[in-house]
């Protein structure tokens, strides 16, 4: 595995027993030693620690990083206070999805940007262009300076805390603190995360990641945390219905088609796919991401097709589908027309040739419950 | 799993399938390199009763969290049982491979005449140990 490449936490997956593979070109786990269902019933439970080193990050600055962002991105970031993470879809003029991204502001006029780790390279340079508009306005690509942890869980606050003297409480949810001490390393601290569940994640530089993991596997031992790979975190999210690119988004795909249309903006300036999404929105959607059980038996998978409920014409496909630990439910999101997107109808997913029962359902197929504030 | 060895009466295939025969009856199942290697099992589909398999041929899929793995017939046969308790508990294939996570039992074809081209147990050792090296 020579060529590829390493996050600054590879010695840690060796460490803890990681079945290390080639994910992209980066070396690391899709699962430890106990699987991905004890991995994700753990994250649930308690706590799971992630290395999510790979994430792409670009810092902007300068004479106008809102306006450069904003024509990047659909969401309206402008009403983002410092210390306020936004996520927001990133679009080309077809309105179609270039990659979704969350925001951070770090300051009045300089923002964190936090990008999948596979359209690093091409979002770079589709933000590079986009910046040549923007004279005196600056973007620097920290990805390889910079190591991500992810502590998640309703274990995970209790746990971080141990190792800093900022009030974790103090950050809400999507909120980050830059400059924050954990374990003797100043990192950047948010209350995000991929999973569904409470929890932070924890920007540092690549020669503290080591001593950062360490210290919250440490402070976690007596409260149960474990280190979990891209296994459970791929079912993590898809539980919590969080869309990934290159499933639920790509290029051909809109972020309104998507059902991500609270994340699309219509209330700001012009921006890359204004036109195209206040057009698709005008005429109504042709498709939708729905959620779909399955009732014959049999598990959906990214790209089956999806079929009307005879079996007969085949009327959309599959982005992500899996058994669910959690819920313990072979269960699918897909594109479908419509006017078959209602709660209830009835289809079938091909699965190996025949086509087996399902229907759709409400999403998110899973919501944790939100401590009610005091 | 250490500890868990490979049968002697069972023969083996190069895609990790076992049989075990007794007379013209064949019980088959995945062995224990295979299991590891797939993960947790949460889904199995084994063939209808009844249904002809060739050797060599698939013949179902067990399915891991991750993967979907096609499962190949060690011999030549008509179906006769199926292991119905796999249906709500495929993860028997991860606890007990050789044994209570057995997949189907067949009626042998032409006297077992497919059976020399396995692999018996030491054979198959060598093999498992040589895969094992290589991952």
């Amino acid at each position: 595995m020579a060529e590829l490449k390493k996050t600054p936490l590879y010695d840690m997956h060796v460490k803890y027993g990681g079945n290390v593979v080639d994910f992209g070109g980066w070396a690391l786990s899709v699962h430890f030693p106990t699987g991905i269902i004890n991995e994700h019933k753990t994250t649930r439970e308690r706590a799971g620690l992630f290395d999510v080193s790979h994430m792409g990050e670009f810092r902007v600055k300068g004479k106008d990083p809102l306006g450069f962002i904003q024509k990047c991105v659909v969401n309206d970031i402008g009403k983002g206070v410092i210390g306020q993470c936004i996520y927001s879809p990133l679009c080309y003029p077809s309105g179609g999805a270039v990659d979704d991204l969350i925001t951070y502001r770090l300051g009045e006029k300089e923002w964190l940007i936090v990008v999948n780790a596979a359209n690093m390279e091409k979002d770079w340079a589709w933000m590079s262009d986009v910046l040549k508009g923007f004279p005196g306005t600056t973007m620097v690509n920290e990805s390889y300076d910079t190591a991500e942890l992810a502590l998640q869980g309703p274990r995970a606050e209790e746990i971080l805390q141990k190792l800093t003297q900022t009030d974790l409480k103090s950050i809400g949810y999507y909120h980050c603190r830059d400059n924050v001490t954990v374990a003797g390393s100043k990192t950047l601290v948010s209350r995000t995360g991929y999973t569904g569940e409470d929890g932070f994640e924890v920007f540092s530089a690549p020669q503290d990641a080591i001593a950062l993991w360490e210290a919250m596997m440490t402070a976690g031992k007596p409260l149960g945390v474990i280190p979990i790979g891209l296994g459970a975190r791929d079912t993590l999210r898809f539980e919590a219905c969080m869309p990934l690119y290159g499933q639920e988004l790509d290029a051909e795909r809109t972020p309104l088609e998507a059902g991500l249309g609270r994340f699309v903006s219509f209330d700001k300036g012009d921006y890359i796919g204004r036109e195209a999404l206040w057009a698709q929105k005008e005429k109504g959607l042709q498709r939708k991401l729905v959620g779909i059980e399955m009732v014959g038996r049999g598990i959906p998978r990214h790209g089956y097709p999806v079929l009307d409920a005879e079996g007969k014409k085949e009327i959309g496909y599959v982005t992500t589908g899996s058994y669910c630990p959690s819920l313990e439910r072979n269960l699918g999101c897909a594109y479908v027309p419509t006017a078959m997107a209602q709660v209830g109808q009835k289809l079938s997913v091909g699965i190996r040739g025949k086509a087996v029962e399902a229907v759709v359902v409400k999403k998110p197929f899973y919501k944790r419950v939100r401590p009610t504030k005091a | 799993m250490s500890g868990v060895s490979f049968p002697k009466e069972f023969k083996y295939t190069k895609t990790h399938e076992w049989i075990m025969v007794t007379g013209g009856t064949g019980r088959v199942g995945l062995t224990n390199y295979a299991q590891d290697h797939l993960g947790e099992i949460v889904f199995v589909e084994l063939p209808e009763v009844g249904a002809m398999v060739k050797q060599g041929d698939t013949f179902g899929v067990v399915e891991s969290v991750k993967a979907v793995s096609d499962c190949y017939a060690p011999a030549s046969g008509k179906v006769t049982k199926v292991n119905e308790k796999l249906n709500d508990s495929p993860e028997l294939i991860n606890k007990d491979p050789h044994g209570e996570g057995w997949l189907f039992e067949m009626e042998l074809a032409s006297a077992g005449a497919d059976l020399p081209s396995l692999m018996d147990q030491p054979a198959y050792e060598k093999f498992e140990a040589e895969a094992g090296a290589e991952h």
